[in-house]
């Protein structure tokens, strides 16, 4: 058992699954049902990659899902002033990148306690959003901004044909990129390094501060991107969107096998924790589940999964 | 027959998954005195002692304390029939005052209120009785290591401990506390306790122990009811199994230029220079001020190996091949040092550890499944991979058996003799003497003095390291 766990148990879990919801719940093998579900876990999706390497090199980071309604909201002001689709997009990457990297520097250079320090960052960034919108949301009239998080692939499978918008092939190319990284970079080889011992990596001459500040700068912008996806779905910019977002991202890591202390991370558990999450929701709802059930039961099964985790770390 | 007085180990056996642990130990120790229990890391020590501190179950055997078995469960268990290990990472609350520390999970109370003045009192007492002159109310974290040993041991002598076994106690301590702790040991002696007492370091086995019993491989070798006629060479030989005479086999080199000088420091081309001092005398301390900027430091050739290995060593969960390409990726690395060479990394820690002949069943494990010695070579190896010309090494050996020793010191005459200059720092004054061509003395964080290998003899090395008059002014 403990074995299999290991070798990619979530896996198995998450392909008993989707068997198991095909069989047993009307509509789910259907491909609109697919879109919808793929289209549903695209935003935590990109943000758990980030987090991913948050989580790996020991960190956390609580303030994405305010960057991600103020990038949204920010996209909405320039386009809406400027109709300029590449100011609408590269203006809130860099907000993105510039909120990170002061979570960054503040955790790295003045060693300060990522839960305070990304706490503290979530309030004001969600703060802010929620100031230059005076609270309520401000509409996109812009119709080809519109088409970034609209456009669509279909994919000639089923009746109708599978359909991934592009906030979907964004999040698999994001996976894709965060796994190379992860794996097959410098950079993502010192994050676990730096998550596994950090004096240790100090001491053998990986800058932890640069490390750890190139996480959080890269976690800010993927924060923005999908704020900006979202904001040209919706046509608008919402400054309370996305309540919540890190703990889901972060819950997506720890089911998919992302170590909590640091040093332990692998992106095929990041896509499976990311997608159980997102079928579990999508199957209570077919069955027309109460969503404040929902909540219950995804918070039930994070609990079983850290269970699983530590049960499966003891000597 | 097990004795009715002290304890007596009867046909122990312990086995893991895929492990013979221990097999078929017997051995008595009479109450009244100090036994060692002798053994290269992982001859079953430990394993011994996590017995009789129910840690773990014996697979088959009987533990008597004064004729009566003993079984225990659990830990508590453990504690409450008389058994007290003071383990080289100390149990203590930190946060706790003393006296909460020494009474913890039987703090005096009544009806749920605990009973301060008893706890005062019960506590003064205590400490009395290993005259350790601090106040109850103490925070345990503001007390030094070996204060707070001390207090594991009172904490051992109130749950009226029948048995105490130390496990490496005086890895951290300087020479001065550790006398100390051996002066509490002969009172524990005194007063009719078993006590057992695990160490590498064979002058303090010989010291202060009667009788011993030695280990290997998870078999009983050999138990000496006493070490009057028993000499070191003679233990080390039955703890290894074969005869270690001479455990540094130092052969004379010629020092080349000087590659580092450092707050009055020289290290020269091909020599091995020792740094000697107790602890606290700022050993460590100046060899991370050379190395205070690692990533520079590498690239001008001068690597640390630092004392802790578990803190600051190893990525533990890291494979073999991880740890020891942690640092030299960069040079392998394409894309301007982005792109990992699976290649070149593989190929390097291959010969890693062939050179270093870390013992590891496969290039993948993590590393912290392999024993410290392995550990250890496994992180010159990564400073190997570099093209280096000094190695600061902070007590390299530490908590590494005699087999391992040896083959890190003929690594570091490798060394040498590619002409690279070696730094040691090592508390341990015969490892000093015995490879270091020379030596300096550390007190008081300065260098009180500076020896050739001839000139290095024991007596003036701790007269340069111990306190004295000038400096306390």
């Amino acid at each position: 058992m403990k074995r299999l766990l290991e070798k990619g148990g979530m896996g198995l879990v998450c392909v008993i699954m989707i068997l198991l919801c095909a069989i047993f719940v009307p509509h789910f093998a259907s491909t609109n049902n697919i879109t919808a579900l793929l289209m549903s876990i695209s935003t935590i999706g990109m943000v758990a990659c980030t987090m991913m390497l948050c989580l790996a090199a020991g960190d956390f980071d609580l303030s994405i899902g305010s960057t991600l309604a103020l990038a949204g909201v920010v996209s909405a002001i320039v386009i809406n002033a400027t109709g300029n689709i590449f100011l609408a997009v590269v203006i809130p990457l860099a907000l993105g990148a510039f909120i990170g990297s002061v979570n960054g520097i503040v955790i790295a250079q003045f060693q300060i306690n990522p839960l305070i320090a990304t706490l503290a960052m979530q309030q004001v960034v969600r703060g802010a959003a929620l100031l230059i919108t005076k609270g309520s949301s401000i509409g996109i009239s812009n119709e080809a901004f519109g088409g970034l998080g609209k456009a669509k692939l279909l994919i000639p499978v089923g009746v109708p044909p599978l359909s991934l918008q592009s906030p979907v092939w964004v999040m698999a190319i994001i996976f894709v990129v965060f796994g190379i990284i992860l794996n097959r970079t410098t950079f993502g080889r010192n994050t676990l390094a730096v998550g596994g011992n950090k004096e240790a990596a100090r001491l053998a001459g990986i800058s932890v501060t640069k490390t750890k500040i190139g996480i959080f700068l890269l976690q800010g912008m993927v924060a923005a991107l999908a704020g900006v996806l979202a904001a040209s779905r919706v046509s608008s910019g919402q400054p309370n969107a996305a309540q919540g977002l890190e703990l889901q991202a972060i819950s997506g890591c720890v089911l998919g096998g992302v170590s909590l202390t640091g040093g332990i991370a692998r992106i095929q558990g990041v896509v499976v924790g990311v997608l159980i999450m997102g079928i579990l929701q999508n199957a209570m709802s077919l069955q027309n589940i109460d969503a404040f059930w929902q909540l219950v039961t995804s918070g039930g099964v994070l609990l079983v999964a850290v269970l699983l985790d530590r049960w499966k770390n003891r000597a | 027959m097990p004795i009715s007085s002290g304890l007596s180990i009867q046909d122990i056996s312990k086995s893991f998954p895929g492990v013979q642990a221990l097999q078929n130990i017997t051995f008595d120790v009479p109450a009244g005195t100090v036994h060692a229990l002798c053994g290269e890391n992982g001859a079953g020590k430990s394993t011994l002692l996590k017995i009789l501190a129910g840690v773990h179950a014996a697979t088959t055997g009987v533990i008597t304390i004064d004729g009566k078995p003993h079984a225990p469960q659990t830990p508590a268990d453990a504690l409450k029939s008389g058994i007290g290990v003071i383990y080289q990472e100390l149990h203590l609350v930190d946060e706790l005052s003393v006296a909460e520390n020494l009474f913890l999970g039987s703090l005096p109370s009544k009806s749920g209120i605990v009973d301060k003045a008893k706890l005062a009192a019960d506590t003064k007492a205590a400490l009395a009785r290993i005259k350790l002159d601090v106040r109850p109310e103490t925070r345990l974290g503001d007390l030094s290591l070996a204060q707070r040993q001390m207090v594991e041991i009172a904490k051992a002598l109130v749950r009226d401990a029948r048995v105490v076994a130390f496990d490496e106690p005086t890895s951290s301590l300087s020479a001065r506390e550790a006398d100390t702790l051996f002066d509490r040991i002969a009172e524990l002696r005194a007063a009719g306790k078993v006590v057992l007492y695990v160490s590498h370091r064979m002058d303090e086995i010989k010291r202060i122990c009667d009788g011993a019993t030695v280990f290997r491989d998870g078999q009983h070798v050999v138990t000496y009811s006493s070490l009057e006629n028993v000499s070191i060479d003679q233990l080390v030989k039955d703890m290894v199994g074969r005869d270690i005479t001479d455990i540094y086999g130092y052969t004379p080199r010629t020092a080349g230029d000087v590659l580092l000088e450092h707050e009055g420091v020289t290290v020269r081309a091909g020599e091995i220079v020792g740094l000697f001092g107790l602890v606290g005398a700022g050993r460590s301390e100046l060899l991370h001020r050379i190395y205070a900027e690692p990533r520079k430091c590498i690239q001008n050739g001068i690597v640390l190996c630092p004392e802790d290995r578990k803190h600051e060593g190893i990525i533990p969960m890291g494979s073999v091949a991880e740890n020891i390409n942690l640092s030299i990726r960069r040079v392998y690395a394409g894309l301007g040092g982005i792109w990992i060479n699976d290649a070149k990394e593989k190929a390097n820690a291959e010969k890693q550890v062939a050179a270093m002949r870390v013992k590891t069943p496969s290039l993948t494990q993590e590393i912290r499944n392999l024993s410290g010695g392995n550990q250890q070579k496994a992180i010159l190896g990564r400073w190997l991979s570099e093209d280096i010309k000094v190695m600061l090494l902070d007590e390299p050996t530490r908590g590494i058996d005699v087999g391992a020793k040896r083959e890190i010191y003929d690594i570091l005459y490798r060394l040498a003799a590619d002409g690279i200059g070696i730094l040691m720092v090592s508390s341990e004054l015969p490892e000093v003497l015995g490879t270091c061509d020379r030596v300096y003395v550390m007190r008081n964080n300065r260098i009180s003095a500076e020896f050739s290998r001839s000139e290095a003899t024991p007596e003036r090395c701790l007269a340069a390291a111990l306190p004295s008059a000038e400096d306390s002014q």
